[in-house]
């Protein structure tokens, strides 16, 4: 059964490592749902997640090939709710839009207006894809001249650290 | 300018005499002509050998890699010259072949303008290395191939490229090696457990029908003396893969022959019998499982395997037993009970009989009028010494040479196994000849195979290699067509060939000739070739439409292996 995982891998800063990663999901074509990456708590130790849905073979097997790149030093791969994850929206709505409704979506979902300029505002959202999603439907009727949402940032519920694998 | 500085061009040179490389199979162009120039100076220290494309300066330094245990070394130009070797890169990731390859790059000014002979060969190379790089400063060419080294050579072995620009071969540096001995985020040698140990050993003790499969991996580890006190302790019997071959003498009492698609048929039919399947550096191929999920499946699996990336990828192991295989192996043989399986083995040998009566009579000792492949390997065998190298290409001569050739000894068989490349076994051949030139390199060909890489008869011609060309000719992709014949209804488009006079090419490459198309000179032609201390090229024109058996057809199971 197809289930959404996050792997967390952890590498040295080598040039090409994203494309290494990445060509183990191209050969078995399975679709990246989400990437980000950044620097780990240990300086020059570079964390990237990637979020995709698949079977929990898969998910293990792609684990093993990502954590057999010479630069990689561990993958870990978790579901959902052994993380605590967040993903960031931003939505671009034309000033024109602006009214008391669109005040009162912007409270009910947590977001908030982050840039005021002459033609347009930036509303921001941290969440879950489905709650981020889910302004965006609302946000429809206010004419959102443009989306974006990031990857996951996400930190393990797990307490073991990347330290006892260097 | 520092008196102890030198060109990065020299560097590399001075790198690869560091790591104890004793040739350089390459080929020269633009991008890398520092190095050749600074190579000028070392040919007292370090061997070139140049091929005549650089696909065959790989495969020659795959040939060398596998018979040696070294690390093969070759070298390119940027451009076609680097995508030239992708072929080699590629068989060497599957069949786990150590092998560092140097490549020429444009200057780094010209990065990614499309300048002459530029290609990302970093980015077309990447899926297929275990490893690569671009050096693009002079004082990171030492570092990077120190580090090529020990990733190519250690745990699993496997490519590594190094792309280097032009002009980090022209920059002065300081030479100062540093071998690599660890690199904190690669841990080649998973540690084996003894809980783990302990486990397999309780399973193996109370197996009644237990079957041992070994592949390449009892080869890499050097753990060919260990698998032998294995099975001597147990009494397990035991079948090869393709690349594990002469990993065990064939004349030991547990060898009950080999397995895969045009294996033998007892190993492939009991591999569905057994209670208890002790899988040892081998990575349950599709050629050797036939339809997963019919195989095994009423076994335990133990597998011992370097590569955690293999445990349960192709068939779900009860127990995997991580780690060197030679250490395994110790540590096992150290706790496992005494046995014997006389029954178990005797249905091994009724089936082998089975094989015999139906099959391998025909191959070795046929009656009808067309000569076999098998009785050319037949005769080989008469004349051949104990530690003769066979190097194959791809095809049917490659299976029926597997099956009949008598392999005594480990490091005997080079073939290509994974990737199945044609036009491998003459590179290869002539590069498992430049290990040792005392030692008999015989090359079994196709006429399609020898086709692709026919040009290296000049490369064995300027070494002198006295390698042993038999080219088995049908005038057929005979593989191919043997398909076409069983799966597509006799429907045999684009297989037959129209072929050259092998005998003219070769005699114009200086080679020793001969051809035979009837069964009365065939012995003696080849008594011969052995006699003959150079080059000698063998032609025999077969049956045009033999078909090998016993075979398992695609999607079968492997106790479906048919006999015809």
């Amino acid at each position: 059964m197809n289930k959404r995982y996050t792997i967390s891998v952890f590498t040295e800063n080598f040039i090409g490592i994203l494309s290494r990663i990445t060509l183990i999901f191209t050969r078995r074509g399975i679709n990246i749902d989400g990437f980000t990456a950044s620097e780990s708590r240990e300086e020059g130790i570079y964390r990237i997640s990637i979020v995709v849905t698949t079977s929990e073979e898969q998910i293990i097997q792609l684990s093993k090939q990502i954590e057999k790149i010479i630069d990689v030093i561990k993958a870990f791969y978790y579901l959902d709710d052994e993380m605590v994850f967040q993903e960031i929206a931003l939505y671009k709505i034309p000033i024109d839009s602006i009214d008391s409704g669109l005040e009162k979506v912007i409270r009910q979902h947590n977001a908030r207006i982050i840039s005021a300029e002459k033609d347009f505002v930036v509303i921001e959202m941290t969440g879950h894809k489905e709650e981020t999603q889910e302004l965006l439907e609302v946000l429809k009727d206010f004419n959102v001249l443009e989306f974006v949402r990031s990857g996951r940032v996400a930190v393990a519920k797990p307490m073991e650290t990347i330290d006892k694998y260097l | 300018m520092n008196d102890s500085q030198i060109r990065g061009a020299e560097i590399v040179i001075k790198s690869l005499v560091a790591e104890n490389a004793r040739y350089i199979f390459g080929y020269p162009g633009g991008a890398i002509m520092p190095v050749y120039d600074a190579l000028y100076d070392y040919m007292d220290q370090i061997q070139h050998i140049l091929t005549r494309h650089e696909q065959g300066a790989i495969h020659a330094a795959q040939g060398y890699a596998r018979v040696s245990g070294q690390v093969g070394v070759c070298m390119a130009t940027s451009g076609p010259g680097a995508t030239n070797l992708i072929t080699g890169i590629a068989d060497a990731l599957i069949d786990s072949t150590p092998l560092v390859c140097i490549t020429g790059q444009v200057v780094s000014t010209l990065l990614g303008t499309d300048a002459f002979q530029e290609t990302d060969v970093v980015g077309i190379s990447m899926p297929g290395t275990k490893w690569n790089i671009q050096v693009r400063k002079v004082e990171d060419i030492a570092p990077a191939i120190a580090k090529g080294f020990h990733i190519a050579r250690s745990g699993r072995p496997g490519p590594v490229l190094i792309d280097i620009t032009k002009d980090a071969q022209i920059a002065l540096g300081e030479f100062n090696y540093v071998p690599c001995l660890n690199i904190r985020s690669y841990r080649p040698y998973p540690k084996v457990e003894d809980h783990i140990i302990e486990k397999a050993t309780a399973l193996i003790n109370q197996a009644e029908r237990p079957y041992v499969l070994f592949g390449q991996g009892v080869v890499l580890g050097k753990a060919e003396k260990a698998l032998r006190a294995f099975l001597d302790k147990t009494g397990i019997p035991a079948a090869c893969t393709l690349l594990g071959t002469g990993a065990l003498p064939e004349s030991h009492p547990n060898f009950v022959g080999k397995l895969g698609m045009h294996g033998n048929y007892g190993p492939n039919l009991l591999t569905n019998q057994c209670d208890v399947l002790i899988a040892i550096g081998m990575r349950f191929d599709d050629r050797v499982t036939g339809d997963v999920k019919r195989y095994a499946k009423q076994a335990k699996v133990i597998h011992l395997e370097l590569d955690p990336a293999e445990i349960d990828k192709n068939v779900k192991c009860e127990l995997a037993v991580l780690g060197d295989c030679k250490v395994s192996l110790e540590k096992l043989t150290e706790k496992v009970a005494k046995g014997n399986h006389p029954d178990w083995i005797m249905k091994f040998r009724e089936l082998e009989a089975e094989e015999k009566r139906v099959v391998v009579g025909n191959d070795l000792s046929p009656t009808k009028v067309g000569l076999t492949m098998g009785e050319v390997i037949r005769h080989i065998n008469e004349f051949k010494a104990d530690d003769a190298i066979l190097v194959t290409d791809v095809g049917q001569h490659q299976m029926v040479a597997w099956r009949y050739f008598e392999y005594k000894t480990t490091r005997t068989q080079v073939t290509s196994g994974g990737l199945g490349t044609m036009g491998f076994a003459l590179p290869a051949a002539l590069g498992a000849q430049l290990h040792d030139y005392n030692r008999q390199v015989i090359c079994v060909v196709g006429d399609g195979g020898i086709q692709m890489t026919i040009q290296e008869l000049g490369t064995i011609m300027q070494t002198k290699a006295p390698v042993k060309v038999v080219l088995l000719n049908n005038n057929f992709l005979g593989m191919v067509r043997q398909w076409q014949q069983l799966f597509f209804d006799k429907r045999y488009s684009f297989t037959e060939l129209d072929n050259p006079d092998f005998i003219k090419i070769a005699e114009a490459y200086n080679f020793k000739v001969q051809k035979v198309d009837e069964r009365t000179d065939l012995r003696q032609a080849v008594a011969e070739m052995f006699v003959h201390e150079g080059p000698y090229f063998l032609e025999v024109v077969v049956e045009k439409e033999d078909n090998v058996f016993p075979m398992i057809a695609t999607g079968s199971s492997v106790e479906e292996v048919r006999l015809s």
